[in-house]
């Protein structure tokens, strides 16, 4: 490390390989600008730490503790996902593997279940991120004998004591996670970064259907498009939709129409068949249909 | 009289770091590990009560150093061994085995000769820790 003394910031964070994880999370993740601009924060906080115990100076590693909300389908999930592997890269994290678990995973059934359980989650997470789903599941008000409650108290103590050992993050709603840190004053003093997943615009849809489409070695044809762009922009008015969720929902529909399409079509399908979607395949959706209704 | 047995007999007692730094070592080989305690420190007492499950899904020795300071506040004076069962199909048996805890004051343990026909002499060993109390209740008074 005797040359990253004379590097740079910039020179720094190419070298260390961050730069790296940083441009493949720009590549592979639309849109989700505050959560992009705070991983980056984090990352170079990082790495001026390290420059700074180079030279000498205090530095502590931060509280790195997180809490994820948004609406269903913003890439809450996803993004904690990777954030296993971007800490460890950025060197936060000793291992780097992510343990997800919801309520069931910490909370037992009868007295003196939930302690060992929680403590055994806590225990293989260890080294790594520890993702808690649905987090506001683990506080139930309308019962105050529920066991909820002791595992975060458990929760707790471990991420003050174990700040060095493990990352937690948590992930919910917007409202429900709002209810369940009012109720847990302790939990939310604890978490340091409060990342808002905004929803999508349409254009960002566009292109998340674009990356799945691309993925699952699928396209659309000319026409095919601009009728999934007025697919979008009718499925975002109507209830219960759920941002990129809802447009792989709908890609999954388009297939099957597609395959349906194809093996009623006579004849061997070419290879270029086989991956492109026409616009009949997206104007059968009902969603067509309960606008033409409406009006 | 300071008991020893084990991988690291012939050390000092491993710090915390070292102590760390070991687990490291065996979850890198991928072997579970698990702790053990007793009060009866007679070399011939293999089969120690065990503290918890075995840790078989632990990626960090944070996990298993938590676990470790449990059974230290759980059982401060007893004696607490750490071991690493190695499952592979042909070993499937314990590799590392090391005392992680022990009482502050150890009494050390009685010859005992017993005669035997024809004026022999058969020798043996006893506790006095085990002599003098019942399990669990042997070393409490020692703080």
């Amino acid at each position: 490390m005797d040359t990253a003394t004379t590097l740079t910031p910039g020179g720094l964070l190419e070298a260390s390989g961050v730069r790296a994880v940083l441009d493949g999370l720009d590549a592979e993740l639309i849109g989700l600008a505050p959560v992009k601009s705070r991983i980056r924060d984090i990352a170079s906080l990082l790495l001026i730490d390290r420059m700074r115990s180079e030279q000498g100076l205090q530095s502590t590693p931060p509280s790195l503790h997180m809490c994820f909300t948004g609406n269903a389908g913003t890439g809450k999930t996803t993004v904690a996902l990777r954030m296993a592997s971007v800490l460890k890269q950025l060197g936060y994290v000793r291992k780097g593997h992510l343990v997800a678990v919801t309520r069931d995973d910490l909370v037992g059934q009868f007295i003196g279940h939930t302690a060992p359980k929680t403590k055994e989650i806590i225990k293989k997470a260890m080294g790594g991120v520890l993702f808690i789903d649905e987090a506001y599941a683990l506080h139930k008000p309308e019962n105050e004998r529920d066991y909820g409650q002791e595992a975060i108290e458990i929760l707790l103590q471990v991420m003050e004591n174990n700040r060095d050992d493990l990352v937690v993050i948590m992930a919910g709603y917007s409202e429900h996670m709002a209810k369940f840190f009012a109720s847990n004053p302790g939990m939310a003093s604890r978490i340091a970064h409060n990342i808002d997943f905004p929803d999508y615009s349409e254009a960002e849809l566009m292109q998340i259907a674009q990356l799945m489409l691309k993925q699952l070695n699928y396209r659309f044809d000319g026409e095919a498009e601009p009728a999934f762009a007025r697919y979008v922009h009718l499925r975002r008015q109507q209830p219960n939709f759920a941002n990129a969720r809802s447009i792989r929902n709908a890609l999954d529909r388009i297939r099957l129409r597609h395959a349906t399409r194809l093996i009623a079509a006579e004849g061997v399908p070419t290879r270029d068949q086989l991956c492109t979607l026409a616009p009949q395949d997206i104007l059968a959706s009902r969603v067509f249909s309960k606008k033409t209704r409406g009006d | 009289m300071r008991i020893t047995q084990g991988t690291f007999s012939f050390l000092p007692d491993l710090t915390d770091a070292q102590i760390t730094q070991q687990v490291e070592y065996c979850l890198e080989k991928g072997w579970a590990i698990g702790l053990e305690y007793t009060d009866d420190p007679h070399p011939r007492n293999t089969y120690w009560e065990m503290f918890g499950n075995p840790m078989f899904d632990i990626h960090d020795p944070a996990g298993v150093m938590l676990e470790l300071q449990a059974c230290r506040k759980t059982f401060p004076n007893h004696y607490i061994r750490l071991m690493a069962f190695d499952s592979t199909h042909g070993t499937e048996s314990v590799v590392i085995s090391f005392i992680v805890n022990r009482p502050k004051n150890e009494p050390g343990f009685r010859l005992v000769r017993t005669e035997a026909p024809g004026r022999t002499i058969r020798y043996g060993i006893e506790s006095y820790a085990v002599q003098r109390d019942a399990e669990g209740t042997r070393y409490a008074g020692s703080e």
